[in-house]
């Protein structure tokens, strides 16, 4: 079934040349213990024939032993790895699961549901292309599934199996079925996912997972399995920009000289132009070197080594790409926060901030809002604990090169490193830079310094880069001291007629009367609001205002 | 944003960008060589790497003395043809007290020759990070192991102080004293271990192919005679059979399986169609229920 038998026994070499076709996919599933998580992907393993015999022994020892299924076999026993937990009965980290078909080899990222959820699930989330929510049928959806779905959401995955497990505990009801699969796609809508994909399970009686369950004659969907070998994983990076984070430089002799990392976005030929990010400079191509020969084209995900024809400065840390269309640069990336660490965030505080491209010092100098992961309510706040999520500014000593969470994940990813305990303290996704650093003039200003004088007008230029299309956007002008005009692009308003909401932070009145005449010349509506720590006007389009708690749906409007 | 790589290309890809990020933000690395087909793999990976130039770390290995002949011999052979350093550390003090897996047991003679002859090793040359080939499907305790494993100065691993390790970002930073174990095949299994074999046509032990050799047969389990080290008990006696070992370790603890498999392809083919794992052949993970966290806590790879 998982894989040819006949084929092996019969033409091995057919079945290897066959292999050398197979695909990857790395999915994450969310759910409890008590959602039959483990037992699904138990049985994932046991039905692709990644149990050996000698493992089933041991499982059928342990099943009698400590097993949760009056000593049948309990498949979730196949996943317990460490002997502590084993005893407490919960998973506490993220474990890595690995199994194949013909079609496909498969990475499951498994995860508690319990303690430090948000934390082991953003982890687990970050590498995964699908995701995986079980919901109980009995219970529908709870609030955790309201939870992961905003995690995974959060961390960029766009494809969502939503696995209504236990079906055979409401006699494969369709109508409950349905009826859960409704709530679901209407609460989902704002988390904008490119897909969700419900399908009625028993984990444990194995019901939709490989074959097709007579039980369920009512649905005509893929079985999981199915759907997990044929989901598409990887779009097509022709097309896309060119960006590839220089990871090492190889200089074995005075003749070579290759750079080297991983090709985040777009496809790269001998001939081809290439700028550095930050210096400006740019080259050609001249070869893609590898041990078995020169190659004639390498695309994103590829680890390469590129020489260039002419010899300019570059070194780890840079970012190789299109001179069309390079990436920002910022030392002040606005970001989403997850906090990984017991030590709660100390805003102003100077921590290792580590993207692809670089490790730089740096701090944090303001929470926006942190986010209720429950309720996907924007709360205030001034730190964030362990486990919690927020918007927050960084101030980096060194200006970094980054392109969006939302369009790379490669790219617009970090770590926060503690400099005295070493700890990996919070995962960072950026958001964008701060508006002001869109005008070129970037390292002139930074928000202690207030450098503006009082009279001048700060020209501020508003355009798409400075927008993100996760959450709603924020164009933070609290620490700008003067008065202030807007220069807008035509995408920043193609972006407020798609029906997205652009919230703008002021320090004082004396900013008001730029960001009114804003509103004016464009028709937009205009909400003012007096917060404790300033003043807040959320523009939009009159007609398309967006359900409230949500988030906008990758500019398509709602 | 990746298009179109097989999952060989993927996980080639990973690895090779976590051995450039080691010798990127480590001050002295090196490769933990086992002579096996994920050492192989792993030194296949480390030469793509940093081509054209060599791998710029050594290769060490931790020579327990009851390694295979064959083993040894290949070992070298490999180091020279990579242009590789290649250092080979024993412990003096096990050899001194001549501690054997057959008078004092696999767990005892693995804890003194492997694991305390590894951190010796580890300790005299001062290497802040040691590549290793483990891989997270041979053991169920290793489900949960990092990319980037931290272990404390006295190389102890202590599950609570694992990072998280999100996206490709590695955090590389330690302590003096403190040390990283790198396992860049961490998300290879075992068939994907065996096709890019067979795909990059990598050099392995010929001990894991068939041949006919001289085997006792000791609780259930072939062990070859590979020196005149290995006694016979009452009732055992020599056979000559056709066999292969699909895991190679210390030959006292390493079984043999009849094979007849003698070409890579047939590998595979008896590979995909047994039903046994591979560590079945080790005679330390039968010791007690999670024995490998055990070892793993106290500094065995």
């Amino acid at each position: 079934m998982a894989h040819q038998s006949d084929l092996i026994e019969q033409d091995i070499l057919a079945y290897l040349k066959s292999q050398e076709e197979k695909s990857l996919l790395r999915f994450i599933t969310c759910g409890s213990v008590d959602d039959g998580k483990s037992t699904l992907i138990g049985r994932l393993l046991w039905d692709s024939k990644m149990v050996f015999e000698d493992q089933l022994a041991s499982l059928e020892v342990d099943s009698k032993k400590v097993g949760t299924q009056g000593g049948a076999i309990d498949y979730a026993l196949l996943l317990d790895g460490l002997q502590a937990e084993r005893e407490q009965g919960i998973t506490i980290d993220v474990a890595y699961r690995y199994f194949s078909t013909d079609r496909r080899k498969f990475i499951v990222a498994d995860t508690p549901g319990h303690e430090q959820y948000t934390r082991n699930m953003v982890t687990g989330a970050s590498t995964a292309q699908v995701a995986i929510i079980l919901v109980d049928a009995r219970k529908g959806l709870l609030t955790q599934t309201r939870r992961h779905s905003y995690l995974v959401s959060l961390v960029g995955i766009r494809n969502i199996v939503l696995a209504i497990n236990k079906m055979d505990l409401i006699d494969f009801d369709e109508q409950q079925y349905l009826a859960i699969q409704r709530d679901y796609e209407q609460f989902a809508a704002p988390l904008g996912f490119g897909s969700i994909t419900a399908i009625p399970i028993s984990a444990l009686g194995g019901d939709n997972m490989i074959e097709a369950s007579a039980n369920t004659p009512w649905y005509a969907g893929p079985t999981l399995m199915n759907y997990l070998e044929t989901v598409p994983v990887d779009g097509d990076s022709r097309g896309e920009t060119f960006r590839m984070p220089v990871q090492w430089v190889n200089r074995p002799h005075l003749d070579f000289r290759g750079f080297c990392g991983v090709i985040a976005s777009g496809t790269v030929h001998p001939g081809d132009e290439l700028r550095v990010a930050a210096s400006g400079q740019t080259s050609k191509v001249a070869r893609i070197v590898t041990m078995s020969g020169d190659l004639s084209e390498a695309t994103a995900g590829q680890a390469i080594t590129l020489t260039l024809e002419d010899e300019i400065d570059i070194s780890r840390g840079d970012m190789l790409t299109t001179p069309e269309a390079p990436p920002l640069q910022s030392r002040h990336p606005e970001a989403h926060l997850v906090w990984l660490h017991d030590e709660p965030l100390q805003p102003g505080q100077l921590y290792l901030v580590k993207t692809a491209t670089a490790v730089t010092s740096g701090r944090v100098t303001g929470v926006h809002y942190s986010v209720d992961v429950n309720t996907l309510e924007h709360k205030q706040a001034d730190t964030l604990k362990l486990n919690e999520i927020g918007v927050a500014r960084l101030e980096l000593d060194r200006p970094i090169s980054f392109v969006p969470y939302n369009q790379n994940r490669e790219t617009g990813s970090f770590i926060i490193i503690d400099r005295f305990s070493n700890a990996t303290v919070a995962a960072g996704m950026i958001i964008g830079a701060t508006p002001f650093e869109q005008l070129g003039a970037t390292d002139s200003w930074s928000p202690e310094g207030g450098t503006s004088a009082d009279d001048t007008v700060r020209q501020v230029y508003l355009s798409e880069a400075s927008i993100n299309s996760t959450g709603m956007t924020v164009v933070d002008l609290s620490g700008e001291v003067g008065l202030l005009a807007f220069e807008v692009s035509s995408s920043f308003l193609d972006y407020l007629d798609k029906g997205n909401r652009v919230l703008f932070r002021l320090r004082n009145l004396e900013q008001l009367p730029a960001t009114a005449t804003l509103a004016y010349e464009h028709t937009l509506a205009f909400e003012f609001d007096r917060t404790a720590d300033g003043i807040s006007i959320l523009l939009f389009k009159r007609g398309s205002r967006f359900v409230s708690g949500g988030f906008d749906n990758k500019g398509t409007g709602i | 944003m990746t298009s179109n790589l097989t999952h060989l290309q993927k996980l080639e890809a990973e690895s090779i960008h976590i051995l450039r990020e080691v010798v990127s933000e480590f001050a002295n690395p090196v490769m933990l060589y086992s002579i096996g087909k994920d050492s192989a793999v792993m030194l296949h990976l480390a030469r793509k790497a940093f081509y054209p130039a060599p791998p710029p770390f050594p290769l060490m290995h931790v020579d327990t003395t009851w390694k295979f002949r064959e083993m040894i011999q290949f070992r070298d052979k490999m180091a020279a043809e990579c242009g590789l350093d290649l250092i080979v550390h024993i412990n003096e003090e096990g050899v001194r007290q001549k501690i054997s897996p057959f008078t004092h047991g696999s767990s005892l003679y693995t804890d003194i020759m492997k694991t305390e002859g590894l951190k010796q090793a580890l300790g005299r040359y001062k290497f802040d990070a040691a590549f290793g080939g483990a891989r997270r499907d041979e053991e169920k305790s290793r489900a949960k192991e990092r990319i980037f494993s931290f272990r404390s100065a006295n190389h102890r691993w202590d599950p609570k102080l694992q990072r998280p390790e999100l996206w490709n970002l590695y955090n590389t930073r330690i302590k003096p004293g403190e040390s990283i174990r790198v396992f860049p095949l961490s998300n290879w299994t075992e068939l994907d271990v065996w096709q890019y074999i067979h795909r990059e046509q990598i050099p392995i032990v010929p001990l894991y192919y068939a041949a006919v050799r001289p085997v006792v047969e000791r609780d259930g389990m072939l062990l070859m005679v590979d020196d005149d080290r290995l006694e016979l008990l009452p009732g055992e006696k020599i056979e000559y059979k056709s066999v292969r070992f699909r895991t190679l370790g210390c030959y006292p603890l390493t079984a043999a399986v009849e094979s007849e498999a003698t070409t890579l392809p047939e590998i595979i083919q008896e590979m995909l169609l047994t039903r046994t794992s591979e560590r079945q052949g080790r005679m330390i993970d039968h010791d007690q229920a999670g024995s490998m966290e055990k070892k793993k806590q106290e500094g065995y790879f």
